[in-house]
């Protein structure tokens, strides 16, 4: 049974005369990490922004936790059940860890021995426990993600909206990042997630829609849409300045699909040894590597263009 | 114009903790300040330029006692209009301090309420350190108040503070760059704090009483120095329901103007 906490249909969001939402339908279900995938300038934030009540609805229908939200008459009772990541690092710079979690306590209205003990229990699943009295400003780029992250569970929320949340990070803070989420999702929240990472929402979504200029351009669980869309493995064989060798054009014949990006050419296929085999023999001195498809290729495939520059 | 949603009180009060919890790091660094201002104008231009100074001072004795609760009102006019422009238009636009709090059951009501709110504390700060310094002077034998009318001072200087905190509240929603702000402050807070009788009788100038009787701190100060010589007559009344009356009509634009700016 798949409760719908988010349900969206036609939803828009305008500015002045600009469409950065354009008519989107998704739903998320209780309990599921459900993403947003697209290049910058997709409209991922403003949709976040209309769920978290910071941004009217221009157009369309929004239900969130059973309450319509387009009219604005529920924000509060909405506000109180979902935590917000934003995308900005919007701490209060000047307080510390813990202060900032007590500035947000009392506007989530729990008492003191509660907002103490919370507190407590959120530094030490976040592992800011060494941290609490470090003033925001002094923190790591991971260090202020988790104190934002421990912020918006402060209000134990039903939804998380976390936007971009790796964005920014080195590696290793984006993989600690991804180990902190994946707690979460063991323990059943529902996690709204964007990204312009695919490796990103590969490993963290149970489902997603790519979206792109304000249009969701595919939906499904990341598996489903990588075999809807694309063929199971990619052979890459290196260019350059984008022109293709004539000893390459034998091999498209062997591909499902062709793509020719400015540093690499794409080769679609079921099973990619033949291809390596045959680039190997009639392309020695170019690189050529075979992989398995992923989110990039179906981005790839539904737009022409690449996902992350 | 946009509806207004209501203010959850409760709320408003934990933006002023906010507020509180970020002045209080500083506090024994900030309060200060607020001493040694008043002391150098009482000084500066009560004992200096009044030195001068013999006639027009209507009722009171001496230039000091004459310029003293209008110094008074303008600090606290000061002290509210630093906290509504510069620092909220760094939480509104820089800082995003706001878009924090929104993502919470906090609504931009609840914000505009706290931080006029917090605005007034500091114009009770500021207005409060000049009453002590004040009262210092009476007891050492320089009147400056007379009577139980200075008991209610705190009360004109909470309401001068709220009246300065939703005009530099309602500037901030108007305006998209901070440069704006020395146009508020050079052409509208400082011919205010000149022409308002805190000097001299602004009558001295043709139709001066009568212009200044429309802008704000001519009332403040009407009201500070009547209730520091215990004086509350037809005057001080009217003063009082002029920033009153201004006070309730700029409560029903101000967190109307803010949600429609913020929410969009
Ligand atoms: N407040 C705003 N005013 C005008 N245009 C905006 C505003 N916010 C976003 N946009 C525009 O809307 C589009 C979508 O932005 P956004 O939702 O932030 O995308 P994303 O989060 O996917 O990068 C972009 O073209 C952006 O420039
Ligand atoms: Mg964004």
């Amino acid at each position: 049974m798949n409760e719908n906490v988010i349900a969206a249909r036609g939803l828009i969001k305008r500015y002045g005369t600009f469409t950065a939402v354009d008519g989107i339908d998704f739903d998320v279900h209780r309990g599921e990490c459900f993403g947003f995938l697209g290049p910058n300038g997709a409209g991922k934030t403003s949709t976040m922004r209309m769920i978290y009540r910071a941004a009217a609805v221009d157009g369309g229908t929004l239900m969130i936790l059973g309450w319509e939200a387009a009219d604005g008459r529920h924000d509060r009772a909405i506000k109180a059940r979902i935590g917000v990541v934003p995308q900005e690092d919007n701490l209060d710079q000047e307080l510390s860890v813990r202060q900032n979690l007590e500035v947000f306590a009392r506007f989530y209205k729990l008492p003191r021995p509660e907002a103490a003990r919370r507190i407590d229990e959120l530094l030490k699943l976040l592992r800011l426990e060494e941290k609490a009295h470090s003033r925001a400003e002094q923190l790591s780029g991971g260090l202020k993600r988790r104190t934002q992250i421990a912020r918006g569970l402060l209000g134990t929320p039903e939804i998380l909206v976390l936007d971009e949340p790796t964005t920014g990070l080195d590696p290793q803070a984006r993989h600690d990042l991804w180990e902190r989420l994946n707690a979460l999702k063991r323990q059943q929240a529902t996690l709204l997630l964007t990204t312009h990472y695919m490796d990103e929402a590969e490993r963290l979504c149970d489902r997603l829609v790519v979206i792109d200029h304000g249009k969701i351009v595919a939906a499904g669980s990341p598996a489903e849409l990588i075999a809807r869309h694309v063929s199971p493995v990619v052979v890459e064989i290196e260019l350059t300045d984008g022109a293709v060798p004539t000893e390459a054009e034998a091999l498209k014949q062997h591909a499902r699909r062709v793509e020719v990006l400015s540093d690499r050419l794409l080769l679609y296929a079921d099973h990619g040894e033949q291809l390596i085999a045959q680039a190997a023999h009639l392309m020695p001195d170019r690189r050529a590597l075979q992989r398995r498809t992923t989110l990039e290729d179906v981005f790839l495939r539904i737009t022409g263009r690449r996902l992350e520059e | 114009m946009a509806p207004s949603r209501g203010v959850d009180w409760r709320l408003a009060w934990a933006v002023w903790m906010r507020n509180f919890t970020v002045y209080r790091r500083t506090w024994t660094l900030n309060i200060l300040p607020n001493f040694f201002e008043p002391l150098l104008y009482l000084v500066g231009m009560g004992l200096g330029v009044g030195f001068y100074v013999r006639e027009g001072m209507n009722g009171v004795s001496t230039y000091l006692a004459f310029i003293a609760p209008g110094l008074m009102a303008a600090s606290a006019m000061n002290g509210a209009s630093f906290e509504v422009t510069y620092n909220m238009f760094v939480k509104l636009h820089f800082a995003k301090t706001y878009d924090a709090f929104l993502s919470t059951p906090v609504q931009i009501e609840d914000i505009v309420m706290g931080e006029l709110l917090w605005a007034v504390t500091r114009a009770l700060i500021y207005g409060l350190a000049f009453l002590v310094i004040l009262a210092g002077f009476t007891l050492a034998g320089t009147p400056m108040l007379s009577g139980p009318g200075a008991l209610a001072l705190p009360l004109a200087l909470a309401l001068i503070g709220t009246l300065f905190a939703l005009i530099g509240q309602l500037f901030t929603s108007k305006v998209n760059t901070i440069d704006l702000y020395s146009y508020y402050f050079t052409l509208w807070l400082s011919p205010l704090f000149i022409f308002s009788n805190v000097f001299f009788p602004v009558d001295r100038f043709p139709y001066g009483a009568q212009i200044a009787w429309f802008t704000p701190l001519y009332h403040g100060v009407r009201l500070t120095r009547g209730l520091a010589q215990s004086r509350f007559g037809t005057e001080e009344l009217v003063s009082a329901a002029w920033m009153i009356a201004v006070c309730a009509a700029l409560l029903w634009i101000v967190p109307r103007t803010y949600r429609r700016r913020i929410i969009r």
